[in-house]
């Protein structure tokens, strides 16, 4: 889902957003505070309510942010030479990391459990491989929102618009499409996106972090280029793929190389793995080696991706 | 005084006519056939034409020369050896420059600078001779900007040598990317569109300047669609259509062509070309 | 008045501002250990970003290859001379044989980054280059089992100064009477350092291979069409680059004496790239200067801001640090929207206008 705000506005402004994890980081915290607001003032709304309210107070937060970055930050740049809007980016991605610090703290928040989890065997067997109604609910957002978005791109006139507009912008002004509003729905849209994604990764992992942001963007990126770029289809094949890759190779990858493994295996082993801020959030270490091991692979042996086009320089 | 000379001396086998030949140079993109089996020879010392309707495949042939693309058939054969799917620096290092239809010039380094850096792959002072700026290396950076400001003058901008290129007049800029192409002393000269958007007062100083460059022993390639440039300057003429050849010769014969006249004008048609 | 300052009628007063400025830089460590020791460390480092942006600045600015993790190679370098000279492994080799090593270590790694990724276009390449950061400071931090490499997130200790003979670099000592603190013996060291490599970048940009690197961030393909084998050229851009952060790190180690993972991260990637590009990207004085900046104001806000905003809040509102990282990101995005140039103004225009005048 974060891959497909990056492929999104890479697609029609070939602009990698750096600052788009960090969108996504504000929409899980913005969402946060209203949860554990609105929990702990006792209303007793039921918790999917809560989560609701939260997700509904999130999107359009991001929203804003999304629009003012592109106003402020990436319009005026959009002649420039393409180093400066990544560099931009990158600023921005930076000044927003520590804006949530200032406002939200240092510390990993814990994300409220508000909606038990209730584990479903999938195979029947006590032991086999499990998954909680959260991770249901989860899944069924993101195919929700995805399918969405496909309608959103096939089948409107806004869709229409914003294909022309990647696909040559001078003509799809000619044609009297309004570029600016175009790219800046672009944005926004990739901003809901990532909000509703904030949220779930919140739920999910149960923690909310000010740098957890940077992690997931590059690792939604990675994802975005796997599937090929600025091709929504793409990203979708491209975050299921790498989800799973990085799922197995953390799990398997432990067996076959006895290095560290997950930290459920043992708790000295736990210890022993601790590591830098970045990555203490999620637990891992050597599993987001993968992330990057996989989009170097793409970008060396297939640029454009599994399902993308060719974006070759002409003479 | 300039340019690599053909003059052969006194008592050597003069070198075989043909500087370039290409047979069957085929090329497709996708669903299109840019290049059909195109066959063509160009000889030393003259000047060629290359010409043919919007969308022929003319640029098409100069990027498969120059190995920005890779062909899916044929094969050249240049000064004598075969010119084996290289990459553009290879090309330029077996000998042929060439200058681009939209110019692309270092923009923001100066007139003199765009020349020195086309003499790059004549010399070779590497990092060592950077750093220690060995008497060597001094020479040759001695000769570098010496040779750029030749050649500035001898397509007759030296005045601007200082000024960065993209502050040039579009005529200076076009003569600066000949500069250039000069400057890594090509057998072969391919210029694409050299006099687009030229007025007949520059496109008349350009030909003199071409008419120098092949006086002083350097071949040119040319595509353009200014017929009058064409037929007055070029000894011989290719015509494409739809990536094909249809005509290849003496300009005047194939300005009478009546293929030729037909692929521009769209259909049966007898045309008096009054002297050109 | 105006005129006394004209360079071109007085020449003699490039010399004298020459003289002026060396002087000062002899001098500099004495005035600032009597504001406090510490500040003489702290010009070390800054002096040591100086090197990383100058490194950084071949990368990115003559060649035009945004390089995100960049600091790989400086803590490649790092590494490589806290492995050769401290208790880890029990080797002890003198910093003159170590800090060519490691320059040479970090050479390989950039070539083995460059060598598969330099065809790919300015933002890809930026993410590969990031994510290579990345995976060097993981596998830093992972390298304790099965063998203990790098000790991991703990970092590597008791590492050795430099020493020639009996003269340690970190012990204090009174010469000529004057008191030479450690810090004070290597701010001399790295001062003489520094003036080869500015001479080695000046040098570098106005040569051929300089000369190419420009033409390749100009336009590549016309690079290329004019016979620049722009494949070799940019690894030779990563591979110089690599090699100054590599010296570099090892210089770092050093003078910290210890070393861990955490110091070389994406952060302080960005921060050398926010150096160069405040200072200009391909603007060596500038990228100096940039570096000073950013390394200096960081730590006198410390000084600053703390006792401020106590006094006027009664408490901490914005760490220091918090601060610093805000300006860095302030930088870079102003620096871009209405300065691309870097803040000192572009010498080709200079040099443009110079020969308008005299000609």
């Amino acid at each position: 889902m974060v891959a497909l705000g990056y492929t999104m506005v890479y697609g029609i402004i070939q602009l990698i957003n750096f600052a788009h994890g960090e969108v996504v980081m504000i929409g899980a915290m913005v969402a946060y505070t209203v949860i554990v607001t609105l929990t702990s003032a006792n209303i007793g709304l039921h918790p999917i309510l809560i989560v609701l309210a939260g997700v509904l107070v999130a999107v359009p937060a991001c929203m804003g942010v999304g629009y003012t970055l592109e106003r402020t930050a990436y319009r005026p740049l959009r002649r420039a030479p393409r180093l400066a809007p990544l560099i931009t980016a990158i600023g921005l991605s930076i000044i927003l990391q520590n804006l949530a610090l200032i406002i939200w703290s240092r510390n990993p928040m814990p994300y409220p459990q508000i909606i038990a989890a209730v584990p479903y065997h999938i195979t029947g067997n006590p032991d086999g491989a499990t998954i909680t109604n959260v991770q249901i609910a989860i899944i069924i957002t993101s195919f929700a929102m995805m399918a969405g978005l496909l309608f959103l791109v096939y089948r409107t006139r806004l869709g229409v618009a914003m294909r022309a507009t990647s696909q040559n912008q001078q003509v799809a002004g000619l044609m009297g499409i309004d570029i600016n509003r175009v790219i800046s729905l672009t944005f926004v849209i990739g901003a809901g996106l990532g909000a509703v994604a904030g949220v779930m990764v919140g739920s999910y992992y149960g923690i909310a972090h000010y740098q957890m942001g940077f992690i997931l963007g590059l690792k939604a990126f990675s994802a975005a280029v796997l599937g090929g770029i600025g091709n929504i289809g793409g990203a979708m094949l491209g975050g299921l793929l790498l989800g799973v890759i990085e799922a197995m190779g953390a799990g398997y990858v432990g067996d076959l190389t006895n290095l560290c493994q997950l930290s459920s295996w043992s708790d000295a082993l736990a210890r022993r793995c601790a590591d830098g801020a970045y990555l203490t959030l999620f637990g891992s270490n050597y599993q987001d080696v993968f992330a990057f091991l996989v989009l170097i692979a793409v970008l060396v042996f297939r640029p454009s991706g599994l399902l993308g086009e060719r974006v070759s320089d002409r003479a | 005084m300039t340019g690599a000379t053909q003059v052969v001396p006194e008592g050597r086998h003069a070198p075989p006519l043909a500087l370039l030949s290409a047979t069957d140079i085929t090329k497709r993109f996708g669903g299109v056939q840019a290049l059909s089996e195109v066959s063509f020879t160009i000889n030393h010392g003259e000047i060629y034409g290359l010409i043919g309707p919007n969308g022929a495949g003319k640029t098409s042939l100069f990027n498969v020369l120059t190995g920005i693309y890779i062909r899916d058939a044929g094969t050249f054969m240049f000064d004598g050896e075969p010119l084996q799917n290289l990459k553009p620096n290879d090309v330029a290092a077996r000998g042929i420059a060439r200058t681009f239809q939209n110019i692309r010039l270092f923009a923001n380094l100066s007139a003199l600078e765009n020349v020195m850096i086309g003499r790059h792959v004549r010399t070779h002072a590497g990092v060592w001779g950077a750093i220690s700026r060995n008497a060597g290396t001094r020479a040759e950076e001695s000769a570098i900007q010496q040779r750029a400001y030749e050649l500035l003058k001898y397509v007759g901008v030296e005045k601007r040598a200082h000024s960065l290129a993209r502050h040039l007049a579009y005529g200076d800029q076009r003569r600066l990317e000949i500069a250039r192409a000069m400057a890594t002393e090509p057998k072969l000269l391919a210029l694409d569109e050299p006099a687009a958007g030229m007025n007949a007062t520059e496109t008349a100083s350009l030909r003199a300047l071409l008419e120098d460059i092949r006086r002083d022993g350097t071949t040119i390639l040319l595509i353009e669609h200014d017929m009058k440039l064409v037929m007055s300057l070029c000894d011989r003429v290719l015509v494409l259509d739809y990536g094909k050849k249809i005509a290849e010769g003496p300009a005047a014969e194939v300005q009478k062509d009546e293929r030729v006249i037909a692929a521009y004008l769209g259909g049966e048609v007898s045309l008096n070309l009054k002297g050109t | 008045m105006k005129t006394f300052f004209d360079t071109t009628k007085n020449p003699w007063l490039v010399k004298a501002g020459f003289v002026l400025v060396i002087a000062c830089l002899l001098l500099l460590p004495w005035v600032l250990a009597s504001v406090g020791t510490a500040w003489v460390r702290i010009t070390n480092l800054a002096i040591l970003y100086v090197f990383l942006a100058l490194g950084l600045n071949i990368v990115v600015g003559f060649a035009g290859l945004l390089d995100l993790g960049y600091i790989a190679f400086y803590a490649v370098g790092a590494y490589v001379y806290a492995l050769l000279a401290s208790p880890h492994f029990n080797l002890h080799l003198p910093f003159w044989i170590v800090l060519p090593i490691g320059a040479a270590v970090a050479c390989m790694f950039g070539i083995l980054l460059g060598a598969p990724t330099l065809k790919l276009r300015g933002d890809y390449l930026a993410i590969v280059t990031l994510g290579f950061g990345e995976i060097i400071r993981i596998f830093l931090n992972n390298l304790s089992q099965p063998v203990n490499i790098t000790n991991g997130p703990q970092g590597i200790t008791l590492i050795d100064p430099f020493r020639i003979g009996s003269f340690d670099f970190s012990k204090r000592e009174t010469i000529l009477g004057l008191d030479f603190t450690g810090p004070i013996k290597y701010y001399y060291f790295f001062l003489i350092v520094m003036a080869v490599i500015i001479v080695i970048n000046i040098r570098l940009q106005d040569s051929r291979i300089g000369r190419a690197w420009e033409a390749i961030r100009e336009d590549e393909i016309a690079a290329r069409a004019m016979g620049i084998n722009t494949r070799n050229i940019k690894l030779l851009a990563f591979a110089m680059g690599a090699s100054f952060g590599g010296i570099a790190g090892g210089m770092f180690s050093a003078i910290q004496g210890f070393i861990s993972p955490e110091s070389f991260g994406l952060t302080e990637s960005v921060m050398v790239l926010a150096m160069v590009v405040l200072g200009g990207m391909g603007n060596i004085w500038g990228v100096i200067i940039g570096a000073l900046l950013l390394s200096f104001v960081p730590e006198i806000l410390r000084y600053t801001v703390e006792p401020i905003q106590k006094a006027i809040f009664g408490q901490m509102l914005l760490e220091p640090e918090v601060i610093r990282m805000l300006l860095f990101g302030l930088a870079l995005v102003l620096m871009m929207l209405y300065r691309p140039a870097g803040i000192l103004p572009s010498a080709l225009r200079k040099r443009e206008l110079e020969t308008k005048i005299k000609a």
